[in-house]
């Protein structure tokens, strides 16, 4: 129970004892990842053969190390290059949909808040296999009629960005809200009040205000692109991003360059991670997709 | 420009992007995929209505087992989840004062901000059969032999908790929060046992935490695809493998597509189920 209230020994020793089993479940697997990519071993298997840098730098014959391989380096790029259109695109229709959903009425303006959520709760491989169905439908039907072949609506990136923007943009529509919700309105009219244009005070004093969130929810994007790898996997071309790449590198047994990469991943995001939550308390990614 | 008219213009500009992206996106892919779904093959590019595909979801055994399978574990994956971050949550919240309560939970976000891929690929080393444990295992001579971990029902249920532990966390710290703690005081003073507390008071102030976790818990499960197809292999009988394999191994869209909504309508129907007997509203448990 509660410290201000006596706890029989038992209690507090074995509460205590099981907050160290759980961060101990919690962070074994980041641990066993990060050490396996020093081993001296073609394998990330145990037993220790001694510490190497060579799944980092390593060129040659028998092992290619993270910074070499073309592949994984490629994959990287890709994943980067649909990370910062989803970013850009997310936080741009977040800030419209803010806008729409907290300053406008309009008739049927409950649905469009209702529909708005929606995408959280579908799977994200639905998500992917629909967007997927749909996107065919269309470029066969241009390809039918006016045999005009749509490239961008075949399997590729501009779908996996597509893809992880429609459920991504309700997260950064969520977070921005938020925040133009508390936002004092007073300040808006004291500046038209002092005779400034719409325009300028949009500029000037609300999307200032704004950035914070939209910084906030821009990170979070890019990190849920990046890691994004169910309605991926459904949409994806020849291109590989890297989730999707790691994925079919994992079913094979990866060398453990796969693990070089991994704790690259980890202490980007875990400083991305640091810096938002040092910048202001931002919410963990509540999503799975 | 009046300042009505501009009001309107400025609605139309902002309406734009959302509507391109709810209809563009999220309806008509689902109407699309409902058409496909009721859509049966009649001869070479030709299709017509039958709901041939959800029959052959009844007829087929296969599909039945893993369907039920896949709602039986994710039920049984949140109810694990629940176990192990009720603990947790109460240490974080309770116990915990000042500092040590911030810092346990970024702690706690911290292993979920890394991509599900790479906390996998932990999973895998630690449980191969040449793996960290089976090593440890045989170097304590507790196992003669090499020991494989990977491929049963229990390291899928390990890999699915692992991956919710934090959406269950989250929602039961920010409800066991709000809970005074004179309240505990106070019934410890009237005699009340520790079971009886956490019975009476704690459990029913944190049902909408409870609620919120478990159901964000329980859908990711569903739609896992990641977990059961590394840590599970071949065996792992997911129904989202199920609709990848139509979809993108078999090119069967119209199968695929059935299998699509049998997954959605389950997620809800289950959703609805526990909504009821737990007495919550949608509304708010989302809040939470």
């Amino acid at each position: 129970m509660i410290p201000s209230l006596p706890r029989p020994w038992t209690q507090r020793v074995g509460l205590n004892g099981f907050m160290v089993g759980f961060f101990v479940f919690l962070f074994v697997p980041l641990l066993v990842v990060a050490a396996f990519a020093f081993n001296d071993a073609a394998y990330p298997t145990p037993p220790w053969m001694g510490f190497t840098l060579d799944w980092f730098t390593a060129n040659n014959d028998t092992r290619t190390g993270f910074f070499h391989d073309s592949d994984l380096l490629e994959s990287l790029g890709t994943s980067a290059w649909v990370a910062l259109w989803v970013t850009l695109l997310s936080v741009g229709v977040g800030t419209c949909n803010a806008f729409l959903l907290e300053r406008f009425e309009f008739p049927g303006k409950n649905t469009v808040a209702m529909l708005a959520m929606l995408p959280l709760v579908i799977p994200g491989v639905i998500l992917g296999i629909s967007i997927l169905a749909f996107a065919s439908r269309i470029a066969n039907f241009a390809y039918d009629t006016w045999e005009i072949e749509l490239e961008f609506l075949r399997p590729g990136l501009p779908l996996v960005i597509l893809g992880q923007f429609c459920y991504i943009v309700t997260i950064a529509t969520l977070t921005i809200s938020a925040s133009l919700r508390r936002f004092d309105r007073t300040l808006e009219e004291a500046a038209l009040n002092l005779g400034a244009t719409r325009a300028a005070v949009l500029w000037t004093i609300t999307l200032p205000y704004l950035r914070p969130s939209m910084i906030g929810a821009g990170a979070m994007a890019f990190l849920m692109s990046f890691e994004n790898f169910n309605t991926t996997l459904m949409l994806v071309g020849s291109d590989s991003p890297l989730t999707v790449l790691m994925y079919s590198r994992m079913r094979e047994g990866a060398t453990p360059a796969l693990n070089a990469v991994s704790l690259f991943l980890m202490v980007a995001s875990a400083v991305l991670a640091l810096l938002l939550l040092w910048r202001g308390g931002a919410k963990p990614a509540a999503e799975g997709h | 420009m009046t300042d009505s008219s501009q009001h309107r213009w400025m609605l139309g500009l902002l309406l734009a992007p959302a509507l391109l992206w709810l209809f563009g996106l999220v309806i008509l892919p689902h109407v699309e995929l409902l058409v496909l779904s009721l859509q049966g093959r009649v001869g070479p590019g030709e299709y017509a209505f039958s709901t041939e595909q959800y029959q052959t979801f009844i007829d087929e055994p296969l599909y039945w087992n893993t369907f039920v399978r896949t709602a039986t574990m994710s039920v049984l994956a949140t109810l694990l989840t629940f176990l192990l971050a009720f603990p947790a949550a109460w240490y974080i919240a309770k116990v915990a004062r000042g500092r040590s309560k911030t810092v346990l939970l970024v702690l706690c976000l911290l292993p979920f901000w890394v991509s599900e891929m790479v906390r996998t690929l932990g999973w895998l080393i630690l449980l191969r059969e040449t793996g960290v444990i089976s090593s440890v295992l045989q170097a304590t001579g507790l196992a003669g032999q090499p020991v494989e971990l990977l491929y049963h029902d229990a390291t899928i249920l390990v890999g699915l908790v692992y991956a919710s532990l934090l959406f269950m966390v989250i929602p039961l710290v920010n409800s066991l929060e709000s809970l005074d703690d004179s309240l505990i005081e106070a019934a410890y003073d009237l005699g009340g046992s520790t079971a009886n507390i956490v019975r009476r008071i704690v459990i029913p102030h944190a049902a909408p935490g409870i609620a919120a976790g478990s159901i964000v818990v329980f859908m990711l499960c569903l739609g896992n695809y990641l977990t059961p197809t590394l840590l599970g292999g071949k065996n792992s009988l997911w129904f989202t493998e199920q609709i990848y394999t139509q979809f993108i191994t078999r090119f069967n869209w119209n199968q695929g597509a059935a299998f699509g909504f049998l997954l959605l309508f389950l997620s809800t129907a289950l959703v609805w189920l526990g909504l009821k007997i737990t007495g919550q509203r949608f509304g708010a448990v989302m809040k939470t």
